[in-house]
């Protein structure tokens, strides 16, 4: 009998409504988390996978030496490496290509890599509007690299001790 | 005012001519307002619940986003209305026509303030509720003419549903018309005078709930949305609608909505009345508020919490929501009925006089 | 011509039009739509000759309720119009006999000679606050309580007997039925059992640090 009375206290009462009503009612007033992306950013992590580099050592040396171990790696194959002999002997990539559309950012070039020559950045604010500018050549990946060299190596440093 | 303006014109025009000026100026003058809240609830209703699922809600379009309804409007007019290839054409354009007509002629009857009202008619209640059971044609018509299972699913549903709720929304307004003793909206404001005790919210408390559940299903809002239920028919009786055929659908709901708020608020929270009649400082302090005024408020406190249900409560199930339809709020109703006759008899508060 | 007359002319052509396109058009769908089409003009006539209550309770119930009723049956039925006329040439003279009888029989009953002034009387002008509800309510309460109240019986009888013919309970090894009262009484408490148990936390593994060097 109290169940009964109490089920029906509780049907017209409508005590769940309202129960419901006065959890999205406190939430109205509650600070909103929402990130207003151009003007606010979230944090990213050091180990974050966005544009593609290829780095080149403190005297300017590039770093990659064409083992091409990044494009038997990749998963989705994006990148295409040529390869020749350089004037002093020493083996150089002719044509390091990562096709942008291809690419799933895996980040797996970057781990095969044994130089550390190819990494992705934290860079992620790019776009392409047609085909051709998606194939990121070997000049532009270094131009890149060297554009944001301080970021990349402040990163790698980071995460050094874990690698 | 439009009756000067009537005799007016009609020094120097055809008697028909004025009245039809007069006629066209005055529904300018009471569907223009309503669009316009009708753009903007759109904006409210993505505010509110963008804020109570703890984000922002739309803040791009101008300062605070406050033109995002104009952006929508413009959006909706310059794009493409399609007509599905196996559909019936006359019919398919028709039916958001049978949408919006009612919603935008009930408005004929509402009184706005104490004689603010277009057409001031005995049966105002009851008209009401007549051209509002025609907005079922506009469902049942645009899921018949999209020849398209979705489209047909959601308007068996959704006129099944407001059928079932209509009778249930018709009773409470019997019991209005009970304890007001008229049809005629501005006597029933009228006859909620003096203070807050005087509305009828309080006899009628549960015909109040009834009828504002029945209004939401009447417009088709959550929790009562099985007419569109997007999880199982996509967008139901509107998924072959595009545009502004698919905008005058929304305009058409929204209109509705706002209707059901002033039909509320006039036969149980007083309408244009202010809630301080009677209290002696209250009263001199909130007088320069014009009826309008305490109308629109009491209004725009119901749809907030048309908007607040939308962004707390699941949708029903159909079998339960037939359930509550019928086993509960039309009993309900009929009870209250006979409990109004008995207050009557017994001359039972200040609601009988 | 007054303003009243030609919103009058109007309605009437609407409602007649609206008549004929109703018996004549093939879809069915779209003569249900041309019968509310008619239901509404021939309202809006009522409306004019001041039974308002009438017109209105007209709309609500034949056009809000009973239409769309119909409109449910039609839109679902699949009718094939082929076989539907297949004996129309057979039963051509007999349904002309039939018809040039009903309208006969219905020029008897509602001949000119029953209309016009002579015979109905000039309407009486009312005030504006007369209210006809009120009027046919009294009528309808005090006069005709008796038909009234039978009437209504009449009307439960039928629905209590359409659905008992309808009903039918099939055994629950055929069909299973939900118990939606058994499902809105359901507790949480009953379906769902809270346990309480210490949490396990994983320990770190400590690296063999003396090992590595």
């Amino acid at each position: 009998m109290g169940k009964f009375l109490k089920h029906q206290i509780k049907t017209w009462g409508l005590t769940e409504l309202f129960k419901g009503l006065s959890v999205t009612g406190r939430y109205f007033f509650k600070k909103k988390i929402t990130v207003r992306y151009p003007e606010e950013k979230t944090p990213i992590s050091p180990r974050f996978r966005g544009h593609h580099a290829l780095r080149r050592y403190e005297n300017g040396e590039e770093r990659c030496i064409a083992c091409k171990l990044c494009e038997a790696v990749c998963p989705a194959n994006a990148i295409t490496i040529e390869s020749e002999e350089r004037d002093d002997g020493s083996r150089r990539t002719t044509q390091y290509d990562i096709d942008m559309f291809k690419c799933i950012y895996c980040g797996f070039c970057e781990e095969a890599c044994p130089v550390d020559a190819i990494v992705e950045t934290r860079v992620f604010e790019y776009e392409f509007h047609e085909r051709g500018p998606n194939i990121q050549t070997k000049d532009k990946l270094l131009a890149f690299g060297d554009k944001h060299e301080a970021q990349i190596a402040a990163d790698r440093a980071v995460d050094a001790k874990y690698r | 005012m439009f009756d000067a303006l009537q005799a007016f014109l009609s020094t120097f025009l055809f008697d028909w001519l004025a009245i039809l000026i007069t006629l066209i100026l005055q529904t300018v003058a009471v569907v223009l307002p309503i669009m316009l809240v009708v753009a903007w609830l759109t904006y409210a209703e993505r505010k509110v619940i963008g804020f109570m699922q703890v984000r922002m809600g739309p803040n791009r379009v101008g300062p605070l986003g406050l033109l995002q309804p104009i952006a929508d409007a413009l959006k909706l007019m310059t794009k493409e209305v399609i007509f599905p290839d196996q559909s019936n054409k006359y019919l398919f354009i028709i039916a958001p026509i049978l949408a919006l007509a009612p919603a935008v002629a009930a408005w004929a009857v509402i009184p706005f303030a104490d004689g603010m009202v277009v057409a001031d008619i005995n049966a105002g209640l009851l008209y009401v509720l007549a051209v509002t059971s025609i907005i079922v044609y506009g469902t049942i018509v645009a899921g018949w003419a999209s020849n398209s299972k979705y489209a047909f699913l959601g308007a068996l549903r959704g006129s099944a549903q407001k059928i079932s709720y209509e009778i249930a929304m018709g009773f409470a307004l019997v019991t209005v018309l009970m304890i007001a003793g008229s049809m005629n909206l501005t006597d029933i404001v009228n006859a909620q005078q003096g203070g807050m005790l005087n509305w009828y919210l309080l006899p009628l408390l549960p015909m109040f709930f009834v009828y504002f559940v029945s209004g939401l299903a009447e417009t088709n809002r959550t929790p009562f949305d099985v007419i569109e239920g997007e999880a199982e028919i996509v967008a139901g009786f509107h998924v072959d609608y595009s545009g502004m055929t698919f905008g005058v659908f929304m305009l058409a709901e929204y209109a509705m909505m706002i209707l059901i708020s002033f039909m509320t608020a006039i036969m149980f929270l007083g309408g244009w009345l202010s809630p301080f009649e009677g209290i002696p400082l209250l009263e001199s302090m909130f007088a320069w508020v014009p009826q309008l005024g305490w109308l629109a408020f009491k209004v725009s406190l119901l749809l907030f919490v048309f908007l607040w249900l939308r962004a707390t409560f699941p949708r029903y199930r159909y079998d339960q929501l037939m359930r509550l339809g019928w086993k509960v709020l039309i009993p309900l109703t009929i009870l209250w009925v006979f409990v109004v006759g008995a207050m009557k008899y017994f001359s039972f508060g200040p609601w009988f006089n | 011509m007054t303003f009243e007359l030609f919103i009058f002319y109007l309605l009437a052509a609407i409602a007649s039009i609206s008549g004929v396109m109703m018996i004549t058009i093939k879809d069915p769908v779209k003569a249900a739509l041309w019968l509310v089409l008619a239901f509404i003009a021939t309202a809006g006539v009522w409306i004019t000759a001041q039974a308002e209550f009438l017109g209105l309770v007209l709309i609500l119930v034949y056009v809000g309720a009973v239409m769309v009723l119909f409109l449910f049956v039609v839109m679902m039925l699949d009718i094939n119009l082929a076989i539907l006329k297949e004996g129309f040439t057979q039963y051509l003279p007999i349904g002309t006999m039939v018809v040039l009888a009903i309208s006969a029989m219905m020029y008897l009953v509602l001949g000119p000679e029953r209309f016009g002034l002579e015979a109905t009387g000039a309407p009486v002008v009312h005030s504006a606050d007369y209210s006809n509800t009120k009027a046919i309510g009294i009528q309808l309460y005090t006069f005709h309580v008796y038909a009234f109240i039978l009437a209504a019986v009449l009307l439960l009888i039928g629905i209590v007997a359409a659905i008992a013919l309808t009903l039918r309970r099939r055994p629950t090894t055929e069909v299973r039925y939900q118990n939606i009262d058994k499902q809105v009484k359901t507790q949480a408490s009953e379906r769902l059992k809270m346990i309480k148990m210490t949490p396990v936390i994983e320990e770190p593994i400590k690296p063999k640090e003396e090992e590595e060097k």
